[in-house]
């Protein structure tokens, strides 16, 4: 029997050395508990939330940090000196189950340093998924990592396991991959999200006609991407993502903007501030994306490549087009409603559903609560009140800007400082 | 003249003080939980005792008018226990039976609103609970867990916790509103409880837990402090997802 204090110590270092990969979803995926074993999956859950305001859903740990590769973005890169360790299968698997059982956790996101080599790695990583669901008849929620290189079969069998996949890229383009992870190679992550986005579909197309089908991977597949760690544009970052969402129907993207964790002269120096503004521009961008019927060329363009720091890539948008407004919420398109800054995708239904019983006004939007301090500037409504004067973009984005103090006004700062 | 309409403060006395509403042709009233009731010489009072008949042939005329989610919405906002909430939902239900047409998102009826905000903080409300439940194992192989949730939401995550730990005994109990569900394995019971002095008032049960428990608790409390980026603090964002009020029961939130 392993010491409490060493199990307590491989878990800080090999959930410390995890926690740089951001996603933390538990959702998608519709694994029922049909076997009256342990667990169910659905929407997802957020069990706790650790002190910088992430949410906690999963229990997120490497099995190993021992590495052969040396990223230079990443802590547990060969080079460093830090503390390495190893959990064993059945030590993942008892964390997994006990943590399950007292309702801290939604499930398991199991990734790895790459120790010998790729399949060697990916074949525990399968395993542990394999005992969960076997052994224990876990039905909760399992996110294994690919590892890049992993054969074909191994990739099969995750997928058989788990409920998502996912294969970092790591970074927005090859050329900062090459800068930064000379040793690995873009083609090694692009080839296994081909291969689990061909398997998904497949059976998904066979699962319609054979209901015994397995399910495969039923939350689909995820990437994440450093971003400020290297001078790549919103454009080619906003870009890229937008090619996986069609080439490879990936559910999420993930941006992780770059903690400096090392003196490497290729990336920003230590102290650098975590580009946080940045990041959530992007997100709010590839909300824009996926669920507000925006193409990237709307948001960011070539002579415009980069997100404005100070407001949200859609008020951007309105400014650039203010000749498409005021609209009339009464009148308009629910598309073009959902466009209007301020107003998100259930304000914008809401105002739909009750606009069929009474013409709405002002007060009627703000007891719905629908948040008409930045709104205000764009539609009209059954009231004789409404903005008359014709402002310039720079005069509404003054105004906005004045009314709200922006929860990020301290840590503004440009994009990005290279030296 | 306003009437005071009592009755005992379950759902189904609620749904049949609406039906006696209409039997009784009464125009004016105002509703009130039996046990807040003081008598004043200037109302006329009547009282109601639950029928399950009178309960069934309201909630049936409102699923002819509403969907389930307006019909969950009304559970929901009766669950909020708030002092007004009863006499708004009766609103709500004139409103209904007033319209030939579904009213459910007329959302400048004022009833209306109030019913869908009300249930959208209960729900919120019992998303939390399935969050911020902590169960404790015991020597008796029960997973235990305490919670004074705002809304009396119960009854609205067992079916929830029954799916998911459908192969653990449970039990999860309102400190607050003194009761609990259990599952024994086969279906969820409401109970009623009687702690012994020992495990003050059923708040804490060291005593009588499983001796792996205490393992687990410190493996939980090192894995939040880990996760954790010091770069990124954000303690704003942190009180808002995890409000101090449910801290006492989170092992996590008691270092």
């Amino acid at each position: 029997m392993i010491s409490e204090d060493r199990i307590r110590e491989k878990l800080a270092i090999l959930a410390d050395a995890a926690k740089y990969d951001v996603s933390c979803s538990s959702s998608g995926s519709k694994r029922k508990n049909d076997n009256k074993g342990l667990g169910t999956t659905g929407n997802g859950i957020c069990h706790a939330y650790t002190e910088d305001g992430r949410c906690v859903s999963l229990l997120k740990i490497l099995l190993t940090n021992h590495c052969i590769y040396d990223c230079a973005y990443c802590v547990s890169r060969k080079s460093n000196d830090i503390k390495r360790a190893a959990f064993t299968v059945q030590e993942v698997v008892d964390l997994t189950i006990n943590f399950y059982r007292r309702n801290y956790i939604e499930g398991l996101f199991l990734s790895s340093g790459i120790f010998s080599n790729a399949d060697y790695t990916m074949e525990r990583l399968v395993l542990i998924a394999k005992k969960l669901r076997t052994e224990h008849r876990f039905n909760g929620y399992i996110h294994l990592k690919t590892i890049p290189g992993a054969s074909d079969e191994l990739m099969k069998e995750a997928g058989l396991y788990a409920d998502r996949l996912s294969v970092n890229v790591e970074m927005p383009t090859e050329k900062s991959l090459q800068l930064l992870a000379p040793d690995k190679k873009r083609e090694d992550m692009i080839k296994p999200m081909h291969y689990l986005k061909e398997q998904i579909v497949q059976h998904t197309e066979e699962k319609k006609l054979i209901k015994a089908t397995p399910t495969f991977a039923p939350a689909g597949q995820s990437t994440q991407m450093v971003i400020g760690a290297t001078p790549e544009t919103d454009l080619q970052i906003l870009g890229m993502a937008d090619q996986f969402y069609r080439r490879f129907q990936l559910r999420r993207v993930y941006y992780s903007g770059y903690v400096p964790i090392s003196n490497d002269n290729r990336l920003p120096a230590l102290g650098t501030p975590v580009p946080m503004v940045r990041e959530n521009r992007l997100y709010q961008a590839d909300w824009l994306l996926r669920f507000y019927g925006f193409t990237v060329n709307e948001i960011v363009s070539p002579d415009a490549p980069l997100l404005d720091m100070d407001i949200d890539p859609k008020l951007s948008w309105a400014l650039r087009n203010l000749q498409l407004f005021p609209i009339d919420i009464n009148q308009a398109d629910l598309q073009l409603i959902k466009r209007v800054p301020g107003i998100g995708i259930g304000s914008a239904e809401k105002i739909v559903a009750a606009r069929r019983f009474n013409k709405l006004n002002w007060e009627h939007l703000k007891k719905m609560g629908v948040p008409i301090t930045r709104a205000r500037y764009f539609i009209t409504c059954h009231s004789a009140d409404f903005e008359r004067r014709d402002l310039t973009p720079v005069a509404i984005k003054q105004q906005i800007l004045a009314l709200g103090n922006s929860k990020y006004s301290a840590n503004f700062s440009p994009q990005l400082s290279m030296f | 003249m306003i009437t005071v309409v009592t009755y005992d403060g379950s759902f189904e006395g609620l749904l049949t003080a609406v039906f006696e509403v209409y039997e009784y042709k009464l125009a004016e009233v105002a509703f009130s939980r039996s046990s807040n009731y003081q008598d004043t010489i200037f109302n006329t009072t009547h009282q109601v005792v639950a029928s399950g008949d009178k309960c069934r042939r309201v909630w049936k005329g409102l699923e002819h008018k509403l969907s389930a989610k307006a019909l969950g919405d009304l559970y929901k906002a009766f669950l909020s226990e708030q002092p007004d909430i009863d006499n708004v939902l009766l609103d709500y239900i004139r409103h209904v039976f007033a319209n030939t047409v579904s009213v459910e998102q007329d959302f400048s009826h004022p009833a209306v609103l109030r019913v869908v905000q009300m249930a959208r903080m209960v729900h919120r409300e019992k998303h939390r609970m399935e969050a911020f439940v902590r169960f404790q194992l015991t020597r008796d192989h029960l997973y235990y867990a305490v919670v004074e949730p705002d809304f009396d939401v119960l009854p609205l995550i067992r079916q929830h916790f029954q799916d998911r730990y459908a192969d653990q005994l449970w039990l999860i109990y309102d400190a607050r509103r003194k009761y609990g569900i259990y599952y024994d394995k086969e279906s969820v019971t409401t109970v009623a409880m009687h702690f012994s002095e020992e495990v003050a008032a059923g708040k804490d049960i060291r005593s009588i837990q499983d001796e792996q428990e205490g393992l687990y608790q410190l493996l939980w409390q090192q894995y939040f402090s880990s996760v954790n980026i010091l770069a990124r603090k954000n303690t704003r964002l942190h009180i808002q997802h995890m409000p101090r009020r449910y801290w006492k029961y989170l092992p996590e939130k008691l270092l």
